[in-house]
Order: structure tokens, then C-alpha cells, then sequence
């Protein structure tokens, strides 16, 4: 019965959707407030509907409720309870269920935000987004219904994907659909502008949060999910430009560029016409992401079997959405008022230039994910575009863009001066320098790479430090601490966010480093990886809640003495007849010893890949810093207090700010 | 500066970083990408050897040997021709005799595949979309069943498509 009152909450959030996308047009005609103000209470009741159809679904999959098919084909009695819950977007349904679910929180929380949004755009925004919502409800209704029942009833589901019995399934879809849907935000301010004709630094400081928060659930998405394959693939890589991974990383490209667009347009009114753009494609890459993964039309190593009937729905949306937007910003985009042009050598100068290099960036994957795509429907011939692609055509666009960074956060607004701004950062560079020739002297011989990265990375960190540390500085030390903590929280998080990617640039550098060996031992063989050896002690059977397990205890030894132990194994998931093997991991400081067990031989010997990871956490904890710094930035007081520019009386009050730094970012 | 000359060096500079990017894709393009073959077209001569690309097809059942030292050999076959193919390292978990598998590499002048990755697959009734339309290209694909229409072992599971986890999206 709660099943099919989950459906029937699906329908109405359906209808409810249409509602609230229908009523701001109608207001708009005629001019009835109380029209615009419907959208408030729908949008909450959408959330309401869907919620409880999600919690009907969740509660079908606790209870194990074997009459429904989706409950069947993703679940089994004995599975875990963290499992069974996290089973509930651990499939196609499921995990569109949960998409539409954060779409309409997102909806609802635009519709709580009652002072920093303007009525009239909030009523806007809130139309569009109800247009998402509901056309993805619909293709949840006719194509994928998550409540369909199967009579009889079997006795036992057929269990989840073993590769997704992980606690990387519990945190890692959510996270990351937080970020994909959190544009939608972005998108429907943007259309929700380009209708009203009307766009300012009012607009870039209501969207400025959404687009910042999003921005940093992706990032932690994209990392944990890079770091549940680093450990659940068992090959010991971290990122394999594979095209679902890159379906992610368009959008993130395109919000870090967003992110940077909007900051330009608050503080000096420019970019306006650009901005908006951005904001759609962000989101039309997020869909776009959605299509390849759901669709199955491409060949990664994450799909898993599709159904191509889906596909062409969400091709439609695609076009719909993409096209429809596109289509509006051609046609209105001419009538924004323009912003002002600007010196290059500044702040904002040093912003197009992220922009530019991160819009090309973001280019370059689009055309290497695409192309064979493009290729196959159009000769038929089939071609996969790998690595090397995108480290040949991405990489020369990163390392440039980073070097600009920590000039960008130097430069002043208006006008920057480069020779002063290389003063200051001299130390730093220095400094990175000093760094690179010590690594390159201590691991002579190896990679050059690796040390000229691990300098830039260093570069990065040191820029973001004196960055704090000029704006800071003060006659006395305690003067100095008193301004630090007066610095604006936004000056604090871009510090934060960019030696994040110092961090990360560093951990991806080190990799180079990393050393793997393969050897097929018995017990009390021994394999070596870099400085640590790996001797097998016992190859032992384990039984799990719904899984049997074939366990190679190894002793980590460094010259002798030893560290740990690590346990890889092999699981045997019954239910699905089907094995997956599980990396053993030993964590020292932030490097990791990894291996992975293969084969066991009838003679008791088993295969076994062993890596020296050095810094390899870096790579992960860099990503957390970087949404730290965005979460930082968000709890500024701008966009606490709702609208700063109209209340200079609440500025003055702020401590011992030094008056000229208020205004810098 | 002037407006006009602003506006110039605006245009300038993302012209020439946008010129840049392209030709980076361009050269990439030529130098990077490798093709998908089936073991019928490396048969028909249609790959020179020492020139990279992915290998699709089923493991021949009764193939797989495995090596000292970590060393495997199997063979790859679209039920037409039949490629020997050598890999040194751990399987993925769901290789199998009589699955589909895509592997990528070299193709050495004694006609052996030498290949450095083989593709993990997660779902055991998948079949990589190359591979199945190299399997149609022979009459050997039975369409929606999701199995090859024989050569394969039976693996349990019910034939219909199982539904697939996003989940894995990003690994991102």
C-alpha cells in the first residue's frame, strides 16, 4: 500500500511541478503577485511528495519487500542494513529518484531563502526549476518507475552489484548529485534573467552561494568517488579519463569557471553576457553527464548493462533543455545591458584568463568524451580516446592557469600592478623554486615531472599563504594576528580552496613515483614495492553477512622492521555468483601501501599486486580542502546578511579591519 | 588604454589561447586515439603490426593458460577468427572463459596480441558494446538477451538486462 502511495505522491509532485511552472508566467501576464507567490508553497510541497515517495522506496528496501521489482533486482534479506539503504540509488530508479529528490530540495530551500532573492526573480527561478523537475518526474513515471510490483512475489532479490556493497555507494552518488543538480540553481537563475531582461550585481550576489555550494559538494563528490575506484578497482589509479569520470568533470570545470565569472560580475558589474552563459552550460554539461551515464551510449569502465529506450527520452530532455536554453540566450542576451570593459592587468583581468583557460580546458574533454561518438555514427569506425589524449591536450592548459593563480589573488581590482604584485610573490617563487632543485637532488635519476609539479604545487600553497600574509601584515605581530582575523571569511576561503589545489597538485605529481611489482607467491614469499616489503603470512577463508572471502594476510616490512599488516581479499557474492576483490590498504602519514590479490593457485600460491603510493592521500585531501575553502566562502558575511551594498552601517562595525581591505575578494 | 584597444587585447588573448587548445586536440588527435578491431579484421590484415588498439571479443573457452610470474594467455575470438593474446598482470575479477573482454596493446609480428590493460567490466551479464556489435557483425549476437547466442557459459544470472547502478558515475 506505501508503495503505491509513493507512486501516487510521484504523480503529484508531477502535477504540482506544473503548477509552479505555469503560475510565474501567468503572474507575469497578469501582474497578480498572489499568482507569483503560489510557487513558494509548491515548491515545498513537491519536496514534500518526493521526499515521500523516496522514503517509500527506502522503506520497501529496508524491510526487504520482495513484491516490488526494484526491491528485488538491487537486494537480498541477508545484505547489510547500510547497504540496503544505499541499494536505494545503488540503481537506475533509485538513483533518479534521488536526482529528482535534490532538485526539488533545491527548489525548496530557493523558496525558504526569503531574503536574499528578489520576489520577482526568486518566482522566476523557481518556474524554471519546477520545468526540470518536471520533465525529469516524467521520464521517472513513464520509463523508469521504481515502484512496479511483481506478482508472485519471489522469495529472495537477487542482490546488489557487489562492486557497489561499499560505503563509497552511501556517500558518494548523493554528494555528487548535490553538485550536478546544485547547478540547476544557476541555471534557473540564469533563464529566470534572461526573461526578465534584467541582470546586475544583485543577480551575480543571489546566485553567487548556490553556485558556490554545488560547486563544493561536486568537488568532494568527484573526489570520493576518484578515491572509491582508487581503492575498490583494485589497479591502484586514481583517474582514468574515462568518459563517465569526465562526465563529471565538464561541469566542475565549467563551475570553477562559474564560481570565478560571478565574483567578477559583483564587484565590478562586468562579464554579465558571459556569466549567464556559463551558467548554462554548466548545467547543460551536468545533463549532458546524466545522458552519457544513463544512456549507456558510451563504453567506460563504470557502466554497467543500459537500456537504450531511456536514452533517447533523456536525449530529448537534452535537447530540450540545452537547446531550449540556448535558443532564449541568443534571442535575449543582445537586450542585457553590457558591463564594462577592463585593464588586463588586474584582478578581473587575471579572472578572464582562469575563465579562458578553464572554458578551453573544459573544451578539450568535451571534444575528446564526444569525438568517438561522433566518429562511430558517423563511418561506423570505433575508436576509444584514452590518457594520453588528455594529458597531451589538458595538461598544457592546467599548468599555465595555475601559474596564474596566485598572481590573480595578488592583483588589485581596476587596475593591477604586475612589477608590484611579482615583488610580492618573489619569496614564494623563490621558495617553490628551492623546492623543485631539492626534490629533483634527492630522487635523481627519476622523473622529471614529478619535482617540477611538487615546485608548482609549493607555488601554489606559498602564493595562497602570502596572499593572507601581506593583506595581514601589521607593525606587531599581534596587530597582524588581530587583521588576520578580520579578514573578510571569502579572503580566507579562495586562500584555503587554492592551496587545496596546490595539495592536489602535489599528490598527482607524486604519483609518479608510485612503484608496482606483480608476483605470484606462496606463503612466506615476500614481494617488494620502493622501500617496503610485502611477506605473506597465510592465505585464510572469511565468511561475511552475504559473502565468502579468500584473505592473504601480508606483514609490511620496512628494512626489516614491520609496519603493518594488510588484508586483501577476494569476495564471493553467492547470490550473484560473481567475485570482486578487495585492495588492502596501509596508510603512513599520507602515503599508501595498496595491494590486491588475483588468482589463488591449487598449490596455495596466489598473485598478488603490490604499490608504493607516496603523497597519494594528498591527491583526495587537496579536493576537501578546496570545498573547505568554498564553504568558508559561503559562511562570508555578505551572503549571510542579505544584501551588504544597501547597508553600510553593518560594514563599519566590523572590527579592525583595515578600511582598504574590505573591499578585495 | 582605450576601449577599442582593451577590447582588441581581450579578443587577441582568447584567440590565441582558444587557437592553442585546438591545436593541442588536433595534434592529440593524431597521435593518441586507438581504434577498436575484432579479431576477424586483425585476421584480414587490416592492423599493421606495433601500432596500438583495443582488441574485442570472448575469451575462447579453454584458452586461458596461466604463466610464471604472473603471466596469463588466452584468445580472443568473434567465433570467426581467433586472436592470441598475452597479458602479464591480475585479471579484472569478471574475466571469463566464453565473456566478453576488450583488451588493449601491440600486435607483435608472430600474429600475438601483447596486451597491457584488459578491461574490468561491472556487471557479469554485460557485454561491452564493441564487442557486441562485433559478435552481430558474425550472426553470433542474440539481441536483448544480453549473452552472446552461444559460446557462453552459463552464468546464472537471468538474461534481461539487469537495471545499472549510476552510482559509479564519477569517478570521478
Amino acid at each position: 500500500m506505501l508503495i503505491e502511495v509513493g507512486h501516487y505522491a510521484l504523480a503529484l509532485a508531477l502535477a504540482l511541478s506544473l503548477t509552479q511552472m505555469v503560475m510565474p508566467v501567468w503572474a507575469s501576464r497578469t501582474g497578480d503577485p498572489v499568482l507569483r507567490s503560489i510557487t513558494v508553497p509548491a515548491a515545498l510541497a513537491t519536496f514534500a511528495c518526493i521526499a515521500f515517495a523516496f522514503g517509500a522506496l527506502t522503506y520497501a528496501h529496508v524491510t526487504s519487500d520482495f513484491s516490488v521489482q526494484n526491491v528485488v533486482e538491487n537486494s537480498h534479506s541477508m545484505k547489510p542494513l547500510i547497504y540496503k539503504i544505499s541499494g536505494v540509488w545503488g540503481n537506475h530508479e533509485g538513483s533518479m529518484l534521488l536526482w529528482v529528490l535534490i532538485l526539488a530540495l533545491f527548489g525548496a530551500v530557493v523558496a525558504l531563502a526569503r531574503n536574499s532573492v528578489p520576489p520577482i526573480l526568486r518566482a522566476n527561478t523557481l518556474g524554471v526549476q519546477a520545468a526540470i523537475t518536471a520533465v525529469f518526474l516524467l521520464f521517472i513515471l513513464v520509463t523508469s518507475n521504481p515502484f512496479s510490483r511483481l506478482n508472485p512475489a519471489p522469495v529472495e532479490g537477487r542482490d546488489l552489484n557487489p562492486l557497489l556493497q561499499d560505503p563509497g555507494l552511501a556517500i558518494h552518488p548523493p554528494l555528487l548529485y548535490l553538485g550536478y543538480v546544485g547547478f540547476s540553481i544557476s541555471f534557473a537563475f540564469a533563464i529566470a534573467a534572461l526573461i526578465e531582461g534584467r541582470i546586475d550585481a544583485a543577480w551575480a550576489r543571489a546566485v553567487r552561494p548556490w553556485t558556490l555550494a554545488a560547486w563544493c559538494f561536486l568537488t568532494v563528490g568527484i573526489a570520493m568517488g576518484s578515491y572509491w575506484a582508487y581503492y575498490e578497482l583494485g589497479w591502484g589509479g586514481w583517474w582514468f579519463w574515462d568518459p563517465v569520470e569526465n562526465a563529471s568533470l565538464m561541469p566542475w570545470l565549467a563551475g570553477t569557471a562559474l564560481v570565478h565569472s560571478t565574483v567578477v560580475m559583483e564587484k565590478r558589474d562586468a562579464l554579465k553576457v558571459w556569466t549567464v552563459l556559463l551558467a548554462i552550460l554548466t548545467f547543460s554539461l551536468s545533463l549532458l553527464g546524466t545522458f552519457l551515464v544513463r544512456s549507456g551510449v558510451l563504453t567506460s569502465v563504470h557502466t554497467f548493462a543500459t537500456d537504450p529506450t531511456r536514452g533517447t527520452f533523456i536525449l530529448g530532455i537534452l535537447v530540450l533543455f540545452i537547446g531550449g536554453s540556448l535558443a532564449l540566450y541568443a534571442w535575449r542576451a543582445p537586450t542585457l545591458r553590457q558591463g564594462g570593459l577592463f585593464a588586463p592587468i588586474s584582478r578581473e583581468g587575471a579572472l578572464v584568463m582562469n575563465n579562458l583557460f578553464l572554458s578551453a580546458a573544459c573544451a578539450t574533454v568535451l571534444v575528446g568524451t564526444l569525438y568517438p561518438l561522433a566518429l562511430e555514427s558517423l563511418t561506423g569506425e570505433k575508436i576509444s580516446v584514452g590518457p594520453p589524449f588528455f594529458n597531451l591536450t589538458f595538461l598544457p592548459l592546467a599548468v599555465p592557469l595555475l601559474l596564474v593563480v596566485p598572481f590573480g589573488q595578488t592583483l588589485a581590482w581596476k587596475r593591477g600592478d604586475l612589477a608590484a604584485a611579482s615583488q610580492r610573490l618573489f619569496i614564494g617563487f623563490a621558495l617553490a623554486l628551492a623546492i623543485t632543485l631539492l626534490a629533483i637532488a634527492v630522487t635523481w635519476g627519476g622523473p622529471v615531472g614529478a619535482p617540477l609539479g611538487i615546485g608548482l604545487g609549493a607555488y601554489l600553497i606559498l602564493g595562497a599563504a602570502l596572499e593572507i600574509v601581506t593583506r595581514a601584515r601589521g607593525k606587531t605581530v599581534g596587530l597582524s594576528l588581530r587583521r588576520a582575523a578580520g579578514l573578510p571569511r571569502s579572503a580566507w576561503g579562495t586562500a584555503l580552496a587554492h592551496a587545496g589545489v596546490g595539495i592536489t597538485v602535489i599528490g598527482i605529481a607524486a604519483q609518479a613515483w608510485s612503484v608496482e611489482s606483480l608476483a605470484t607467491i606462496q606463503r612466506g614469499g615476500e614481494l617488494r614495492a620502493g622501500p617496503y616489503v610485502a611477506v605473506l603470512e597465510g592465505v585464510l577463508p572469511r565468511t561475511g553477512p552475504n559473502y565468502t572471502e579468500t584473505v592473504a594476510h601480508l606483514t609490511i616490512r620496512e628494512g626489516g622492521d614491520p609496519v603493518g599488516v594488510i588484508e586483501p581479499g577476494k569476495r564471493f557474492y553467492a547470490s550473484r555468483n560473481m567475485s570482486v576483490s578487495e585492495a588492502g590498504l596501509l596508510t603512513l602519514g599520507v602515503s599508501q601501501v595498496y595491494a590486491s590479490v588475483g588468482e589463488t593457485g591449487t598449490d596455495g600460491s596466489v598473485g598478488i599486486r603490490l604499490y608504493y603510493k607516496p603523497l597519494v592521500l594528498l591527491i583526495w585531501l587537496g579536493a576537501v580542502v578546496m570545498a573547505l575553502g568554498g564553504g568558508l566562502s559561503l559562511t562570508d558575511r555578505r551572503f549571510r546578511v542579505g544584501a551588504p551594498a544597501l547597508r553600510p552601517a553593518v560594514r563599519d562595525t566590523a572590527g579592525p579591519v583595515p578600511p582598504h581591505s574590505v573591499p578585495a575578494e | 588604454m582605450t576601449r577599442r584597444r582593451r577590447r582588441s587585447v581581450l579578443i587577441l588573448v582568447c584567440g590565441a589561447v582558444l587557437a592553442a587548445a585546438l591545436g593541442l586536440v588536433l595534434t592529440a588527435m593524431r597521435d593518441t586515439i586507438v581504434f577498436f578491431r575484432s579479431p576477424t579484421e586483425v585476421a584480414g590484415q587490416k592492423v599493421a603490426p606495433g601500432t596500438r588498439f583495443r582488441l574485442g571479443g570472448l575469451v575462447e573457452a579453454g584458452s586461458l593458460k596461466r604463466e610464471a610470474d604472473g603471466k596469463v594467455a588466452f584468445a580472443v575470438t568473434d567465433t570467426g577468427s581467433t586472436v592470441q593474446v598475452r597479458y602479464r598482470g591480475l585479471l579484472p575479477d569478471l574475466f571469463r572463459e566464453g565473456q566478453g573482454v576488450v583488451t588493449e596493446g601491440v600486435l607483435e609480428p608472430d600474429g600475438v596480441f601483447r596486451a597491457d590493460t584488459v578491461l574490468a567490466k561491472h556487471d557479469e551479464t554485460y557485454m561491452p558494446r564493441e564487442v557486441a556489435d562485433a559478435l552481430k557483425a558474425q550472426g553470433r549476437w542474440q539481441e536483448g538477451t544480453g549473452k552472446p547466442g552461444q559460446g557462453s557459459s552459463g552464468q546464472g544470472s537471468s538474461g534481461q538486462a539487469q537495471s545499472e547502478p549510476v552510482s559509479r558515475t564519477a569517478v570521478q
